[in-house]
Formats: structure tokens, sequence, C-alpha cells
């Protein structure tokens, strides 16, 4: 975990070494003279050998300092606050659209194994696999936003609706809940809807052949059999005993459709004009804004460290055989 | 014809390469049963095909521009209609049928090997090598794919090559891993050990026995993977990161329709069905495959 971790950082320093961008020029223009350039160049430490330049990133990243965002003047820290809670809104959102429609897709697909369910089950779970992101999104706009119009613009409210809400927590519906600003909330949601569900179409992809998968399993064991010997109905037996040990594996299935939600959502903010990470991350990367880039690369791939983490010890936490 | 049959299905092969053709023909025989296979195969050599024929199938050249032709929807005169730069958009599809299957060779035969060569040799001398190269992969593993592609790419230029080289930086873990899990089921039997006391190599052992037994659950791998790299390539396409225009690339042509998306669909429609399609294809062919190759992890 920590190792893992040390290898991001070593990865993204050696990124920032091989830009083709003079960090030095960067920031005093070419026409500053030559004892300048040295001057700055050893203040910035681009004199000392290399293992002792990453030495002291690894301090300042640990030290929670990611540098200076060239786009925004402001620092990366900062952006990355300001933008995140628009990010974690979409793919929980995302995420609970793929838990609630994907499980129960994948426990029918499981109990009618072979069976037309089953076929569409697995059809819809291949689309999901093969979809661009970016593309569904926009054919969703064309259809709801375009054709059908019962789905918001693009953007996270209407304009009329921004800067309306104090920032609390960031997390628009939340904030505008806590301070009774319902028409907000409503606009929100709306807005909200089209790319969650776009979102969500791929983890409940995973998700739902997952369950599937691990619902075969559970059905096959002995006491799925006791307990319709003893006459419970197929329901209990389907939905409680099967299934509440099939919630074990998924935990882990979840957590890791949400890590990689965090990743798809750089294209799906692209599409919808979602201020958030990835949208952040898209900006800065046109603008060859590396302190930036490299700063949410980082934070996005401690995010993904500590959830497969997390996901672990969950496991160990609800199963007592993997003690 | 019945004679080649009765050949390919005989119970008693006489020689090896009776014997392989048989396994092949009857391994044929079980993909081509299921049609969503067949289906994915279609796809993949039509594929293949259109993006080697492209000069020839294409109706025009995917860059001239007519600015008088702008905008002409999908019909007889456009089969899918034309761009903001009066481009026929099939000529684009086909040429960019080129784009997509470069990447995919490209990464396939850089990934793959690596991947198999790490996890063969892990897996089979064990010790301090596998665990320094575990290590590696698992960092690799834990990366988020697409952002660090992204990260890479920036910090590179945008460009085909450099986008390639992005997805295979971060394709070959899994490989790894399926190799190692595979070599180390393998190293015990006493086939191995004979042809150890034969006096064969490590090396001898690993490049001669070993990895031709990983290759068909690689292969399986690798099938599916294609799907993964197809959307990952054409999501730097999209974010303009990919392969630079006037060259067609689908995912840059989805990008560059989308302001025109709510007055003209076709313009970023097709390109992306087109994207999607493909992905299909190597996603049903990944399957059967491994019905057929690799059926206990099904």
């Amino acid at each position: 975990m920590a190792l893992t971790f040390f290898g991001l950082l070593l990865v993204t320093f050696l990124i920032g070494r091989v830009v083709p961008v003079d960090p030095v020029l960067a920031a005093i223009g070419d026409r500053a003279s030559h004892d300048t350039y040295e001057q700055v160049r050893r203040e910035m430490g681009l004199d000392l050998p290399l293992w002792q330049q990453f030495a002291s990133y690894v301090l300042q990243v640990l030290k929670g300092e990611l540098g200076k965002s060239v786009l925004t003047a402001n620092t990366v820290v900062d952006d990355i606050k300001r933008v995140f809670p628009a990010t974690m809104e979409l793919a929980t959102t995302a995420t609970l659209f793929g838990v609630a429609f994907g499980v129960p897709m994948g426990v029918v697909a499981a109990v009618n194994q072979g069976r037309w369910p089953d076929q569409i089950v697995r059809l819809l779970g291949l689309f999901g696999y093969s979809m661009p992101v970016f593309w569904l999104g926009l054919m969703g706009l064309l259809l709801f936003y375009g054709i059908l119009d019962i789905a918001a613009a693009p953007g996270r409210v209407d304009f009329a609706n921004l800067d309306v809400v104090e920032t609390w927590s960031g997390l628009i519906l939340l904030d505008s809940a806590l301070q009774g600003e319902w028409e907000v909330f409503f606009d929100a949601l709306h807005h909200l809807i089209l790319p969650a569900a776009v979102l969500g179409y791929l983890s409940l992809a995973y998700i739902s052949r997952m369950t599937r998968s691990f619902m075969l399993e559970q059905l096959r064991q002995e006491y799925v059999t006791t307990a319709r010997v003893k006459g419970l109905s197929e329901a209990r037996v389907i939905w409680r005993h099967a299934l509440g040990n099939v919630m074990v594996p998924l935990i882990t299935v979840i957590a890791l459709s949400y890590a990689n939600l965090l990743e798809g959502s750089v294209l799906t903010e692209t599409v919808f004009a979602w201020p958030g990470l990835g949208q952040y991350l898209t900006a800065s990367l046109l603008a060859a804004d590396m302190n930036a880039v490299l700063g949410a690369t980082i934070v996005v791939g401690a995010i993904f460290i500590g959830i497969n983490l997390l996901s672990d010890l969950l496991y160990r936490l609800v199963d007592p055989r993997a003690k | 014809m019945t004679q080649l049959r009765a050949w390919l299905t005989a119970d008693t092969p006489v020689s090896r390469n009776h014997a392989r053709a048989i396994q092949a023909y009857l391994s044929w025989r079980a993909l081509a049963s299921n049609p969503l296979t067949m289906i994915g195969l279609l796809i993949v050599v039509a594929l293949v095909v259109f993006a080697t024929l492209a000069p020839m199938l294409a109706p025009q050249s995917p860059v001239a521009q007519d600015l008088t032709q702008r905008f002409i929807a999908p019909g007889t005169q456009y089969l899918f209609g034309t761009d903001e730069f009066g481009r026929d958009i099939l000529s684009r599809i086909l040429y960019g049928a080129r784009v997509t299957l470069y990447i995919v060779v490209l990464v396939a035969v850089t990934a793959a090997p690596v991947g198999l060569l790490v996890g063969t040799v892990s897996g089979y001398f064990g010790g301090w090598v596998d665990a320094a190269l575990m290590r590696i992969t698992d960092i690799f593993l834990a990366f988020p794919r697409l952002i660090l592609a992204l990260a890479f790419v920036s910090a590179l230029g945008p460009g085909i090559e450099n986008a390639v080289l992005a997805i295979a930086l971060t394709a070959w873990p899994p490989y790894a891993r399926i190799a190692r899990a595979e070599t180390l089921t393998i190293r015990t039997s006493d086939f191995i050990a004979a042809a150890r006391l034969q006096g064969a190599s490590g090396f001898r052992i690993v490049v001669g026995h070993v990895v031709p037994l990983c290759s068909s659950s690689l292969i399986v791998r690798v099938t599916l993977d294609m799907a993964g790299v197809i959307l990952t390539a054409a999501g730097l396409g999209f974010l303009g990161l990919g392969a630079q225009p006037p060259l067609a690339e689908w995912g840059a042509m989805v990008s560059s329709g989308r302001r025109y998306l709510l007055d003209y669909w076709w313009v970023a429609t097709i390109p992306g069905l087109a994207i999607f399609v493909v992905s299909l294809g190597f996603n049903l062919l990944g399957d059967g495959l491994r019905d057929v190759l690799d059926p206990k992890s099904s």
C-alpha cells in the first residue's frame, strides 16, 4: 500500500522530469540572463542529483504541497478541494444507480441461468463494456435533451441558480437541502440524473455480471438445498440466504467500480460540462499545466489505492473466514 | 471434403501435425457453434479488411474538404453524410479503421510479450525475483489506467505513438499476473522436472515449455482487453490527445462532431457507433474464445 503510493509518486515525478518544457524557462521567461537562469535553477533545486530532487518531491507531497497551477493561479490543492465534491457527487450517484439496478439484475440472471432474462442481462452488460462513455453521454444528450427535452442542459445547475447556495460541503444536493433552497436542490437533481445514469450504466454492467457469477456459485451450495427442503419460500431462499452471502464479495466489486467511476468521470464530465476533477484535469492537460496534471493524477491515484485498501479491510471485517 | 473431415476428426492421430490439425478443427467447431462469437469474429475480420483495403473502398479522400458540401445528411449520395468541412464521413470511418487497428496491434504486440515474460520468469524462478517483479506489477496494477495514460501523453506530447506507448505501459500488468498464475501450476509438472533433469537451462524451460502453455489463457485476456484498449484510445482521441487532425481517428471525429450534435446528429453519432461496434466485436470474440480455450475461468 505505502509502496504502491511510493511507486505512484515515482511515476509522476519521472513524468514531470521528461516533460519537454524547461521549468526554469517557464518561470523566468527566455529573455533572462544566463546568471539569473543558473540562480533560479539552483533555487528550484534542479542542480541537485535526481534522487535528492525526488526525496524533496516526496516530502513536499506528503506535506500536502502540490505546487501552483499556472492556469488558475491558485495552489493545486485548493483547486482540487474546490472541484472534487462535484466529481464525488457524480460518482456516488452513479454507483448508487449501478447497485440499485445491477444487483437485482444479476440475481434475476443467475436464477434464470440460460433463459431469456439471463441473455438480456448478459447483452446489456456486454454493451456497457463496449460503449465509449463519452459517446453514450452525447447520445443521451441528443435524445433526452435535444429531442425529448426532458433532461437538463449540460452543467451542474441552471445559470440563474449559480452561486445561490453557499458552499459548505461542496456537494450541491446536500448544501441546498441543508440551506432550504429547494428550487436549487431540484434543479441540481435534474442536472445530475442524466450524467449519473450514463456513468452508472458502466458500473451496472460490471456489478450485474459479478453478481450473476457470485449468485451462481451460491445457488449450487448445499445450504440452499437445505433452506428449500425446510420449506422456505423460493424468494426468501434467493434474496435472503443466497444474496446475503453474496453481499460480502460484492462489497469489493462495488468499491472497485466506484474507483473506476472516478476515472470514467474524466470523459463524462467533459461531455456534460461538469465542473469536477475530470474537467479540471483535461483543462490543465490541454494547457500543459503540469503541476495541476500531476497533482490531480496523484489525488486520483491515491483515492484509487485508498479505496482498494478500504475494500480489503471491509472484506476482512464482514467475512470472518478471511481473518 | 468428407475425406478431409474424417481425417480431421480421426481419434488416432498419426503425426504431431495431424494431432494439431484435429485440435484446431475441434476448437473451431466449438467456436463456430456460438452465433454471438461468430458475429464478433465477423466484426474483427471486417475491421481488418476495411483497414487494409481503405484506399480501394473509400469513395473519397478522407481529408479532401469541400465547403459547398457541408453537413449533408446520410443518404444515397453520401452513405454516412458529410462533416463540417464537407468531408465524406464513410471514407473517414474507413481510414479511421486503420488508426484503430494500428493501435490495437501495436498494444497487443508490445504489452502481451512483456507481461508474458515478466509473469513466467516471476512464476518459474520464484524467490526474490518473484517478489520484486510482482511488487512492480502491483504498483502498475493499482494505477487508474486512463488517468495514467493522460499523464503520460501530456508529458510526451499528443500523437498516436505516444498514446500507444501510454496504453501499453498500463496494459501489461494483468498479463503478468495471469502468466504467473499459470506458471505456478505448470512448473511443478513432471515434464518440467524431466526437462530440467535433461539439463535444460531455466531460460530454455521458460521459453520452450512454460510460455507456450500460458499463451491460450493470455490470448483470451488480450482479446477481451482489446475492447478496453479501443475505448481508452478513443477517449484519448476525444480529449484531443490521440491522433492529431486531419488524420481520421474515430474518437477525435466524435469530439469535433460534438459541437454540431443537436443540428447535425450524424457527425458525432456515426464514428461513435463505429467505436462501439468494433469494441463489441472484440468482447464477443473474447467471450467465445474463453469458453473454448479456457473453460475453467468462465
